[in-house]
């Protein structure tokens, strides 16, 4: 297990070397996108350059452009979308809970924020903009200057590993001991 | 009358949003102290400092700060000449400005947002009667994470309704914000196993689990699941059941998932 602190934009080498249970703190800027976010850049596209992008699974609670409670929301109900998101160039998808594996073999991770920690959260980021405003507050686009965001865990490596899975395994033996 | 309903609505949230109960925040405490597993041990000491950087901000612990629930207890004795759920939904919509809270009601099929947190049903009031001239009022603002895995099953008489909770949790928990306040209803009807859920989650206050409770408790922190999903020995934290009868051919069950950050406040008036 070890620690890396990255900046954003991403390389695919930056992700590549990353490992299932490395603690990740990341710099720079990240974007924020949930449900309406996902369904409208799938519909019509995305207003921002997802090139080397960390997307956050998270529907922030701001007030005039301050950041006030900001964790990650469970990425489970955007599991739909993974890889059309990779396919834009996201090297990393932040959030709780897992997402399938399989898209993220060769090219990108999963980090996991620790869920209900909004708070944490708000003190590592500022907003720099905000896209698809008309979806509301928590379902925008938002556009976030992070300093040392974390800690995250890679969950999901670009190696195939997730430690959910891992945990789902390791349960069922438990079962049948 | 009305206006410290709506007062005391407010100081119920705000509390609610920013801080912990006590007895929550012991249960994350022991359970750090307890845990094998380092990663998981650091998840949790991350929550506890997570509830002081809140503390200390005055802001809400976590981004969703959920719908509004609220537990009211009131005398019989007592008799109110204005409507308690229209002075409650004032109070809501004050907190979610001054707060701030995120507004989170949507219409379910337009998901149109109200922008103040009330709507149809909501805030959602649950109500006991007690005896005297009594009203005290508990808001209990609740996530999405962890009731979107909430769920009721009207299981075969034959079944073991524990097999079930523990089957549903082992596949539910990772997404639900563990380690985990479990609400349990055995018994009653379809809503009414629901209801006894959502109250049995109302009612926890920190006192030992029963004999019952704490052997179902035992089985599922065994599953290994952990803070966050990530494996660990704390899966859950606390777990209560509520019970009632049911029809001889119907054994319902409900389970209300409630997320590490169990919120709840109550403020009295009478």
């Amino acid at each position: 297990m070890s620690e890396h602190h990255l900046h954003t934009p991403l390389t695919k080498e930056d992700v590549l070397k990353l490992r299932a249970g490395d603690v990740v703190f990341l710099s720079g800027t990240i974007y924020s996108a949930r449900d309406k976010a996902h369904a409208l850049i799938r519909r019509e596209g995305s207003p921002i350059s997802l090139e080397g992008a960390a997307l956050y699974h998270c529907g922030p609670l701001t007030k005039n452009g301050l950041v006030l409670s900001a964790g990650p929301t469970t990425s489970g109900r955007m599991a739909r979308y993974t890889e059309e998101m990779l396919g834009q160039g996201v090297r990393a998808i932040i959030g709780k809970g897992g997402l399938p594996a399989e898209p993220f073999f060769g090219k990108a991770v999963y980090l996991a924020y620790p869920g209900g920690c909004g708070a944490a959260a708000a003190r590592q980021l500022r907003v720099l903009g905000v896209h698809l405003e008309e979806l509301g507050m928590a379902e925008s686009l938002w556009v976030f200057e992070a300093k040392e965001f974390g800690p995250m865990i890679v969950a999901v490596d670009s190696q195939k590993r997730d430690l959910y899975e891992e945990v789902r395994v390791s349960e069922k033996s438990r079962k049948t001991d | 009358m009305r206006d410290m309903v709506v007062e005391a609505t407010v100081r119920a949230l705000t509390r609610a949003e920013t801080t912990l109960p006590n007895w929550v925040l012991r249960r994350i405490e022991e359970a750090a102290a307890r845990e094998n597993r380092p990663l998981a041990r650091h998840h949790l000491l991350f929550m506890l400092e997570n509830v002081l950087i809140a503390g200390e901000d005055c802001l809400p612990l976590c981004q969703d700060t959920g719908l509004p629930i609220f537990h009211v207890q009131i005398g019989r004795d007592l008799k109110l000449n204005f409507s308690l759920a229209e002075a409650v939904a004032e109070g809501v919509k004050i907190a979610t400005k001054k707060i701030p809270l995120r507004p989170n009601a949507v219409h379910p099929q337009t998901r149109k947002n109200s922008g103040d947190n009330t709507g149809p049903g909501m805030p959602d009031i649950i109500m006991d009667y007690v005896s005297g001239q009594v009203l005290r009022i508990s808001a209990f603002p609740k996530g999405a994470g962890s009731e979107n895995m909430s769920l009721v099953g009207m299981l075969n008489p034959a079944d073991d309704p524990f097999d079930f909770i523990v089957k549903n949790v082992a596949e539910r928990a990772a997404n639900a914000c563990p380690p985990l306040f479990l609400g349990i209803g055995i018994g009653g009807s379809f809503d009414m196993s629901a209801r006894m859920a959502k109250h049995a989650l109302l009612n926890m206050d920190g006192r030992p689990e029963d004999r019952e409770e704490q052997n179902l408790l035992d089985r599922i922190n065994a599953l290994g699941i952990g803070p966050m999903g990530l494996g660990g020995d704390t899966t859950a934290l606390g777990l209560r059941i509520e019970k009632a009868s049911c029809h001889t051919a119907s054994l319902p069950v409900a389970i209300n998932f409630q997320c590490w950050a169990n919120r709840k406040a109550t403020e009295v008036i009478l």
